[in-house]
């Protein structure tokens, strides 16, 4: 059960071990030992917090290299709708779309699009009167793991539908095997990702058989290759397919707005997001039915991997919403062309979205009691200042460490301090005892007679 | 294992902290995560109500094996009528307290509905007591 893959990597060598990302990882998941970051593979959830946090980024993603498209016969690119936001308000959607087929992409498929039939699907899905409200919204993978290892007992609150990246992948793969009558494992899609937890996904959904999408290209990377196509590209240009509404999806509330739910609560910024979660779980918000949450600061557009700051994205991608609407081509019916009603069920999520104890201190509960005692014990003998020095976000999660058996209590600078102090006084107290041999008494020459 | 807040009255910022708490270390136990909700569920609404109601109390946990036993005492008015206390919607909160979303009423129902024994006892003038044990169910073979 334990993921194997992160796409969030520590580059040791750039790590000054200064414990600033450690106090902004959401799930405690990152410790200072021996001077440098450690990531826990059971609790990343690949936000990207921490990518974000280090200045000396020593925090990195790991994306595809687009050496990889060689892979396969035919290649489609599937744009996430945030890449739209990084390149200015007058960009033409268009013209991004014809640069990513410059760069060497056969096809191109937006995700937008995907995005447009996630909302039918999640429609769909509502009208199953056993869902339990509020519904959560799957499509920021970044939040479902966060659920999985902090708040298992929502994970029934999932929507569980294909992403927009996976129905885009799955309808790509599929419209161009019928076209070209190429077999679907020769055709390769990609997506152009805004941050590592849309990488992660991929991979797991890879290892686990299922390959709707083949790899993830930073946007990054991307980014730079499109700028310097994009005021050049001549015609012809693909043909725009997703709705106003879709290309939405990018930014936070995109979401609640293309579904038309009145009654939805947007939430976006991990920190934000587990706030939110917290009042779900206490039952709080039983009678709110949709949850949009995402782990970035202004939804996609603020993702790790993205270029602009996410207000300026946002503006961007505001424009291009606005200017898709007065289209002229009336938009395509994708249920009828994908015959969606018919195959609801092909685009239930195909991850098993399972707890993972990471938090656990034992397999046998009655020794997890006893462990959670000595924590309590352990705490309460620290200073309580949180400061973070010792390597551990808080005084509490060294206690956890110290019972773990990774960490000792003098790794806590104030701890440290104090036994330096004994053992300073102590030094002194032997200093003043001479040896009895040297002992002069200092009576001895007045006294006697 | 034993835990235990002290509740301060009229004290908002606080509250939730023995939940927050008992959460955490339910996580850390592997307690099954629908039992620890209504366990957090139970200890938040308890930990409250002092905070509404009362003047000043402390909220116990005792985690075991087989149960979770959550106590909650205060010094306060006491509630001279238990069986309205515990209907649904019934609350004595201020317009002030409902307008920071609490004193719905739902409290104590909520506590008995997510409690597998539940018991309360008040005496008018002087504190409430309220006793809440949760089963934990039986863990198969690990
Ligand atoms: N600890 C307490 N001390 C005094 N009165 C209480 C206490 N707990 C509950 N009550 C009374 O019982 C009523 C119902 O409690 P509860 O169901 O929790 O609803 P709420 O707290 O939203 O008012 C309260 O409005 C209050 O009058
Ligand atoms: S909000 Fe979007 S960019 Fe950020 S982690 Fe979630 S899916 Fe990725
Ligand atoms: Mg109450």
């Amino acid at each position: 059960m334990t993921q194997l893959f992160h796409s969030v990597l520590l580059i040791e060598e750039k790590c000054r071990g200064c414990t600033r990302c450690i106090r902004n990882c959401p799930t405690e998941a990152i410790r200072v030992r021996g001077g440098k970051a450690r990531i826990n593979v059971e609790r990343c959830i690949d936000c990207g917090e921490c990518i974000r946090t280090c200045d000396n980024h020593a925090k990195t993603a790991v994306t595809d290299p687009l050496s990889k498209l060689e892979e396969f016969d035919y290649t489609i690119a599937l744009p996430a709708p945030s890449l739209y936001a990084q390149f200015g308000k007058e960009t033409d959607r268009r013209k991004i779309l014809a640069s990513l087929i410059d760069m060497g992409f056969n096809d191109v498929f937006e995700v937008a699009y995907g995005a447009d039939i996630a909302t039918f699907l999640t429609l769909e899905y509502l009208k199953n009167p056993n869902c339990k409200f509020p519904a959560i919204s799957a499509a920021c993978p970044a939040v479902v793991r966060l659920i999985q290892v902090r708040f298992p007992s929502l994970i029934d609150h999932l929507i569980p539908v294909e992403s927009p990246m996976a129905c885009a992948g799955k309808l790509a793969k599929e419209k161009t095997s019928e076209r070209l009558g190429i077999p679907e494992d020769k055709i390769g899609t990609f997506f152009i990702t805004p941050c590592p937890a849309k990488v992660t996904w991929v991979r797991e959904a890879n290892s686990r058989g299922t390959f709707f999408v083949d790899g993830a290209i930073s946007m990054f990377d991307a980014y730079g290759e499109i700028m310097k196509r994009l005021l050049t590209i001549p015609p012809p240009y693909p043909q725009l397919k997703a709705s106003p509404d879709g290309v939405g999806w990018g930014r936070t509330g995109g979401e609640r707005i293309a579904s038309k739910i009145k009654n939805s609560l947007v939430v976006d910024g991990i920190h934000n997001v587990i706030n939110v979660l917290e009042e779900v779980e206490m039952g709080r918000l039983d009678d709110v039915e949709f949850l949009e949450a995402q782990a970035c600061v202004g939804g996609c557009i603020g993702g790790a991997l993205t270029v602009l700051n996410p207000f300026i994205g946002k503006m961007n991608l505001e424009s291009v919403v606005d200017k898709s609407k007065d289209r002229s081509e009336p938009p395509e019916d994708f249920v009828k062309e994908f015959r969606l009603k018919e195959r609801l069920d092909e685009f239930i999520m195909k991850l098993d979205i399972m707890a993972v104890p990471a938090f656990r201190l034992d397999q046998d509960v009655s020794r997890a009691i006893i462990k959670a005692e000595m924590i309590e014990k352990v705490v309460n003998e620290l200073p309580g200042l949180d400061c973070g020095s010792c390597g551990s976000p808080h005084c509490r999660a060294l206690a956890e460490d110290i019972v773990q058996g990774l960490a000792v209590d003098t790794d806590c600078i104030l701890k440290l301090r104090e036994e330096i102090e004994i053992l300073a006084e102590q030094l002194l107290e032997m200093a003043k005892k001479s040896p009895s041999a040297l002992k002069r008494d200092d009576n001895s020459g007045e006294s006697g007679e | 294992m034993y835990l235990e807040y002290r509740v301060d009255g009229g004290d908002f910022q606080a509250s939730g902290q023995a939940a927050a708490g008992i959460k955490r270390t339910l996580r850390q136990i592997g307690i099954d995560a629908e039992v620890a909700r209504r366990a957090a569920i139970v200890t938040y609404e308890a930990e409250m109500n002092i905070a509404i109601h009362a003047y000043l109390g402390t909220i116990s946990i005792e985690i075991l094996p087989e149960r979770i036993i959550i106590q909650a005492d205060d010094e306060g008015p006491g509630i001279a009528d238990i069986p309205a206390a515990m209907q649904v919607g019934y609350s004595t909160a201020t317009e002030d307290i409902r307008e920071m979303g609490f004193g719905a009423g739902l409290g104590l129902p909520n506590m008995r509905r997510y409690s597998d024994e539940f018991e309360i006892e008040s005496q008018v003038g002087v504190g409430t007591s309220v006793r809440a044990v949760i089963i934990l169910p039986a863990k198969e073979g690990n």
